[in-house]
């Protein structure tokens, strides 16, 4: 007879955080952030075919880091989750908060009580009439919630890549710049990511009712040759809000 | 009807409940999706229920695969749903739509009609539906010739409403007293078009002064 031995829950927690953190730790990074006129998403992607950001509703769009098939399993839960409630009532009734606590009881729940917890790491971003009213937000693998209004990053060098944003993050910023800082800030002091390993897209004020639309290479390299070369002044750096702004407790 | 660049679609917005009008300014063209575009004609509630549901699909499909269904895929997809009400249509709630629009992959405007039972049929040049489309249509199968610009296009169609809203009592013609006109859409290679009031607005004028200097074939 087997003898059940006794695992403490902290230690079961810990176990299980490690191993999703290790999990997304391998994958590439994402960032999201405000500008002007809406939304940027922009992922180190070398692939074509296999997506990272994703449009979920009108003015919602979805990013994804971690395991790819996870992550695109939460895609469409969310994409038939915003359809269903917009086809039941009405269009304007689908809301990012409600999706994200959506994501957030999903990731939690498995969390706690699957023996293996999801190794993803999700951005939910939607815009609004005008700057003040977009809005990020950043569900973990535990199904924590983090609601933010200027920029999130998610992935394996999540942190490395929040500190170089910080530094040259400016709200309302032209999307040519809010591009080439979050490239810059993806990319590092060492590389120069080009349009090949970028996917690009953003939730954009002046798209007509469906805000999301993809960059292609083209766009991607004509908004990065338009942005001026130098870094912006930090005084003006300073001033930016810092990713610890505005964080919520966890919801679960 | 096909034209030169894509397809075009109009309706005319009269909705009747037995011989009273319930509507005088229905929409019954819609865009489906980017690329193309569905008309409606019979029971009202449950063929703008089939259109929402329809819009729905196609968005939902491409949100999903991250591409956009093929013509050919969208037309089978609404024949299916118009089968599906079958049962209603038997109980006299009859739903045929015409569904068109631009095939990017072969590059040119297509069209399609339908049955109840949701048989999908592809016309080569136009299509009619409604109380109305005999008049309609016979307009354009009169008028109708290939590659037929825009505007070209605009005009035929407007002409083949005011003359079925002239015999058909539940069309209903230009209303100018209100500034309804019919709604008037195309789809291009560049994607579902509506065409604005003051556009139709002159070409309404343009047709009825020449139906009045030449009384253009009508009879008194």
């Amino acid at each position: 007879m087997t003898m059940p031995y006794y695992v403490a829950p902290e230690q079961a927690m810990k176990d299980k955080a490690d191993f999703a953190r290790k999990g997304i730790a391998r994958g590439r990074s994402a960032v999201v952030l405000t500008f002007a006129d809406g939304v940027l998403l922009c992922a180190e992607n070398p692939s074509t075919t296999l997506r990272k950001l994703a449009e979920i509703y009108d003015r919602i769009a979805f990013a994804g880091v971690g395991k790819f098939n996870e992550f695109d399993q939460l895609r469409i839960a969310g994409i038939r989750h915003a359809d269903l409630k917009g086809y039941s009532f009405s269009r304007e009734d689908v809301d990012a908060r409600s999706l994200a606590n959506q994501y957030a009881q999903i990731l939690g729940q498995i969390f706690t009580h699957e023996m293996k917890p999801m190794e993803v790491e999700i951005v939910v971003a939607e815009i609004g009439d005008d700057p003040k009213r977009d809005q990020l937000f950043h569900i973990r693998y535990d199904g924590t919630v983090i609601d933010e209004t200027t920029f999130i990053v998610i992935g394996g060098d999540s942190e490395t890549i929040a500190e170089r944003l910080t530094a040259a993050y400016q709200p309302l910023s032209s999307l040519a710049e809010a591009l080439r800082v979050a490239v810059r800030a993806l990319g590092g002091p060492e590389r120069t990511l080009i349009p090949d390993e970028l996917e690009v897209a953003l939730l954009s004020r002046t798209n007509g009712r469906r805000a999301f639309r993809r960059l292609d290479d083209d766009e991607v390299q004509a908004a990065l040759a338009a942005a001026p070369d130098e870094p912006v002044a930090p005084s003006a750096a300073a001033a930016a809000p810092t990713i610890e702004g505005g964080g919520s407790a966890p919801t679960q | 009807m096909r034209y030169g660049d894509g397809v075009l679609m109009a309706g005319d917005r009269r909705a009747t409940s037995g011989n009273l009008i319930s509507h005088r300014a229905m929409e019954k063209v819609f865009p489906a999706d980017s690329h193309s575009v569905v008309g409606i004609a019979g029971a009202a509630g449950p063929a703008v229920e089939m259109v929402r549901l329809f819009q729905l699909q196609l968005e939902h499909y491409e949100k999903v695969e991250g591409s956009r269904l093929s013509l050919e895929g969208k037309a089978n997809q609404l024949g299916i749903m118009i089968r599906g009400n079958l049962p209603a249509a038997m109980q006299g709630l009859v739903v045929v739509p015409l569904f068109a629009g631009y095939d990017e992959k072969r590059g040119t405007g297509r069209l399609f009609e339908y049955d109840v039972t949701g048989g999908r049929y592809e016309e080569r040049d136009y299509a009619a539906t409604g109380s109305g489309s005999l008049h309609g249509g016979t307009v354009i199968k009169l008028g109708f010739r290939d590659n037929l610009t825009r505007d070209e296009s605009i005009d035929l169609a407007i002409k083949a409403l005011f003359h079925a809203a002239d015999e058909d009592s539940a069309t209903g013609g230009p209303d100018l007293m209100r500034g309804i006109f019919p709604v008037v859409a195309t789809v291009d290679r560049v994607g579902f078009l509506r065409v604005d009031d003051a556009e139709l607005a002159q070409r309404t004028s343009a047709l009825l002064e020449e139906l009045r200097s030449n009384r253009g074939g009508l009879p008194r």
